[in-house]
């Protein structure tokens, strides 16, 4: 087989089609499975595909069945590793490996959700028996708001740190959201304005927690080698290196709240799997449902010392002009975040390193992507670059 | 509607949940190891030992985090504000609970202050929560 990959990483696989959902945001005329199957058709067109090419179909949320069936595609592999947000890097991931051992030759990976609108989607009651239904969900921990937060106190404490430092993120982001016409807050803000709005749940204000909206994104993968042959060849995006790890399904029972340990452990993997440095990264997305993740995310990959996170955004350096531009679609605080964000992080990685970004950063050669899931659950890390090594 | 989230015990912590009855916190600890662990299992998380025991422990705790939420969930206990605390009991583990007897304000709430366990009602179940020490009102 010419087109075999010996390698999972190293640039051997490659993301030839990535596109979101035509619209973001607030879409309350799609269903969920339909958000799956519109951005995947966009992906597929993107990279000069149809269903009938596909062999190999991952997904979160539906299975994966359900969405092959949808779009006529036959799998010979699938993946429903569900793991929250970042799901989708573990899929990039995996099929990357599926594709490297002959498993399948063309992966897509799907999202889509209603966040917003709740199109057809019911509340499952948490089973009152499970570990979390018994030590968590009765003390009022059950959304994320009240929950993903908790260590946050003890984060800033240790550092001397306070909220401004969560307030420096969303401000920072919101100058990359700005002039991004899909975003879905694009005012302006100050500081005083989200320190001084009503909690959600202290110290969050609702400017710290993610937009809540409608939306899809998808992705296909295929060898380096089938890459050139196909509509992206002029715009490659090769998978370097990669991790994912996992760590409490309980936020309460962290073995360091002030230190993700996911974070850390798939983020050292992908960094050694991929060959490269702190130091080669042009360009860093960090999944943001809420504010503190950007902080623990810049101390946990080791971009910053630890409690220099707050000053180092406070310093402008992850803003548009600056020498980590991080999270520059706006992120889930202002960009979009229909519930599972990881796709978007991936896909604005891919829009940067083609060059077709909203706001375009010059000169990306590799960005990093972090993903996190189910809270403080697990993480899932891409290197993801435009030059083949 | 459900008045309240109601935990419902299952057969590896049903000896938690006597506990509670009781007005006292059960947990567990590892013979073979000699550390203490929470949440409940049969076995030890550390280092995969069966010769596991549960105790009584003293109830008492300090304040690792929180948050205030501001926000209830229609229908359940707590009502919002209340404050969602992560506790840190004097044998080692710590728990997610809520904290009490101290108004929902960070005025009022400082890590590490020392805590003791109490209990609320939710239905047949007694629920543990805790509750700044006496003498140690912030």
């Amino acid at each position: 087989m010419s087109n075999a990959a010996t390698s999972m990483h190293g640039g051997q696989i490659a993301i030839v089609g990535a596109s979101e959902t035509d619209r973001i945001g607030v879409v309350p005329d799609r269903s969920i499975i339909q958000l799956h199957a519109e951005a995947a058709r966009n992906a597929l067109a993107d990279a000069g595909l149809t269903p009938a090419d596909v062999d190999g179909v991952a997904t979160a949320g539906p299975l994966p069945m359900e969405i092959s069936h949808y779009l006529g595609i036959t799998p010979r592999w699938l993946d429903g590793t569900m793991v929250g947000g970042c799901s989708f890097m573990l899929h990039v991931r995996h099929a990357a490996a599926a594709i490297a051992a002959g498993a399948c030759e063309t992966v897509l990976i799907t999202h889509g959700e209603s966040g917003r609108s709740r199109v057809g989607v019911s509340y499952p009651s948490p089973s009152p028996a499970s570990i979390g239904g018994q030590f968590e969900y009765p003390y009022g921990a059950v959304f994320p708001y009240a929950t993903f937060t908790l260590p946050v106190m003890r984060f800033l404490q240790e550092r001397g740190m306070t909220r401004r430092h969560l307030a420096e993120v969303a401000v920072a982001q919101r100058e990359w959201a700005v002039n991004n016409p899909r975003a879905f807050k694009r005012e302006p803000i100050t500081m005083e304005q989200i320190l001084n709005d009503t909690p959600v749940a202290y110290p969050f204000t609702k400017d710290l927690c993610c937009v809540v909206t409608d939306g899809g994104g998808a992705l296909v993968l295929t060898s380096a080698s089938r890459a050139v042959d196909l509509r992206r060849s002029s715009t490659p995006v090769y998978l370097l290196g990669s991790g994912e790890a996992a760590e409490a399904p309980l936020v309460s029972q962290m073995e360091d709240p002030g230190s993700f340990a996911a974070f850390r452990r798939a983020s050292a993997e992908a960094f050694a799997t991929a060959g490269v440095t702190h130091k080669d990264i042009d360009h860093l997305m960090v999944y943001d449902a809420f504010a503190h993740l950007p902080l623990y995310g810049l101390e946990d990959l080791g971009f910053v010392g630890r409690g220099e996170s707050g000053d180092f955004i406070a310093e402008g350096h992850t803003r548009p002009g600056g020498r980590l531009p991080m999270n520059t679609n706006g992120g889930g605080l202002s960009y979009t975040h229909t519930g599972m964000y990881g796709m978007f992080a991936i896909q604005e990685a891919v829009r940067q390193l083609r060059g077709e970004a909203a706001v375009q950063v010059p000169g990306v050669k590799v960005s990093f992507v972090q993903g996190v899931g189910l809270m403080f659950g697990a993480a899932g890390s891409l290197i993801l670059s435009n030059v083949q090594p | 509607m459900k008045e309240a989230f109601i935990p419902q015990a299952s057969p590896e912590t049903a000896r938690f949940w006597e506990g509670t009855q009781n007005g006292e916190l059960w947990i567990q600890r590892c013979k073979a190891c000699n550390r203490p662990y929470f949440y409940p299992r049969p076995f030890c998380p550390h280092c995969n030992s069966d010769d596991v025991e549960w105790f009584q422990a003293s109830g008492r705790a300090r304040l690792v985090s929180y948050v205030i939420s501001h926000r209830g969930v229609p229908g359940l206990t707590p009502q919002a504000p209340y404050v969602v605390a992560l506790v840190e009991l004097a044998e080692g583990p710590r728990m997610a609970s809520n904290l009490v007897g101290v108004a929902p304000d960070p005025e009022h709430i400082v890590l590490d202050m020392p805590l003791r366990v109490t209990f609320q009602r939710r239905g047949e179940m007694a629920l543990p929560v805790f509750q700044p020490e006496e003498g140690e009102q912030a």
